[in-house]
């Protein structure tokens, strides 16, 4: 009996050699308990070599095998190529963001974007090591959990058609990231944190089309995280026209 | 405070309680204006209503009902201008959203200051 097959069609991008990234396709063997990424290094490993992507951990918590697969932002280790038969499965580098070569992003765009939301714990004061740690209660940290799953694969931003149009959008997952350290106990940078996420280019870009939240593989919901900020800028903004100083202690 | 710069929270916040009014107030209207009255559900005789509408809280809370939804509407159809493609033109799209709807405010006021 012939081998069961299925096509990826992939796209590939050479810099300085072409002027524009084209498909090819690739006709590889089907596996019910295999994903997109175990296809791509079936290619890699024995049909064509100079194919370039990044993968790291194969199960979904590095991060960094996001691509579109039919045109939808996924993690291609979580992709079962048994979702697609009978195929072509078209893959493609993350949406809007440019192309370094073949499945390969420029992320500086976002990394750049993670620092500035400061996404740590910040104290007006360290408290000294033998101070012991920041202690929290188990409702605490339920606060802020969910929002600490992302794992900065950049698949809500190739969902975000905001981030599309604009893309000085901070966007969702470092939003969601800066508002999970404004929900820490431990934390005391709201101040610094706040205004970055609340100007021009942060919160008040979003139109809440949701995309973010539906195509995050760790359940996080930065849409929401998007929304509450937005109802804490507001109520600053408010209370800082009403109020002598701002409404802050 | 750097939140300051941005004229975005206020109209945010319109469009927020414009929201909720569009969300809770204004179906039941729907409902009782549209349907119930007109198909004889409940009656509501014409000069009882214009009675109503002459109590200051009466007039309070249509000015509410009437314009707040107003911005709602005038904030989301700014961007589904602008998520259409029509960035170039964001500035005049934002005249022309909030200004429709202060245009509709003003007249709310009047013809509620009027009757």
């Amino acid at each position: 009996m012939a081998e069961e097959t299925i096509t990826l069609e992939v796209t590939r991008y050479r810099p300085r050699e072409d002027r524009e990234p084209r498909a090819q396709a690739f006709t590889v063997p089907y596996r019910k308990d295999w994903v997109v990424l175990d296809a791509l290094n079936h290619i890699k490993d024995r049909v064509d070599g100079t194919l370039t992507y990044r993968w790291s951990c194969r199960m979904g918590v590095c991060g960094s095998c996001g691509m579109m697969v039919n045109g939808v932002p996924k993690l291609t280790c979580a992709a079962f190529l048994r979702d697609y038969l009978p195929g072509p499965i078209r893959v493609e580098p993350l949406a809007y963001f440019p192309v370094i070569r073949d499945l390969v992003v420029d992320i500086e765009d976002f990394m750049g974007k993670l620092r500035r939301v400061m996404p740590w714990i910040i104290r007006r004061t360290e408290q000294p090591l033998t101070a012991g740690e920041y202690r929290q209660t188990p409702a605490q940290l339920e606060a802020y959990k969910q929002f600490s799953m992302c794992i900065n694969c950049m698949l809500c931003y190739a969902a975000c058609p905001v981030y599309g149009l604009s893309p000085l959008f901070i966007g969702p997952a470092a939003i969601a990231l800066g508002y999970r350290y404004n929900l820490d106990s431990r934390d005391e940078g709201y101040h610094l944190r706040q205004p970055i996420l609340a100007e021009a280019v942060g919160v008040w870009q979003c139109t809440f089309v949701g995309e973010c939240s539906a195509v995050c593989p760790k359940g996080v919901d930065p849409a929401a995280a998007i929304q509450r900020s937005k109802v804490a800028g507001a109520k600053d903004w408010f209370l800082s026209i009403l109020l002598p100083r701002g409404g802050r202690s | 405070m750097s939140t300051r710069k941005t004229s975005e929270p206020f109209w945010w916040g319109l469009f927020s309680v414009g929201g909720v009014v569009a969300a809770f107030l204004v179906p039941v209207h729907l409902f009782i204006h549209g349907l119930a009255v007109p198909l004889g559900w409940i009656a509501f005789p014409h000069a009882r209503m214009l009675a109503l509408v002459g109590q200051p809280l009466v007039k309070v809370y249509l000015f509410v009902l009437i314009a707040l939804p107003l911005y709602h509407w005038a904030h989301r159809f700014r961007f589904v201008l602008e998520d259409l493609g029509l960035h170039a033109l964001r500035a005049p799209i934002a005249v022309g959203c909030y200004g429709s709807a202060v245009a509709g405010t003003v007249g709310t006021l009047w013809v509620l200051l009027r009757l």
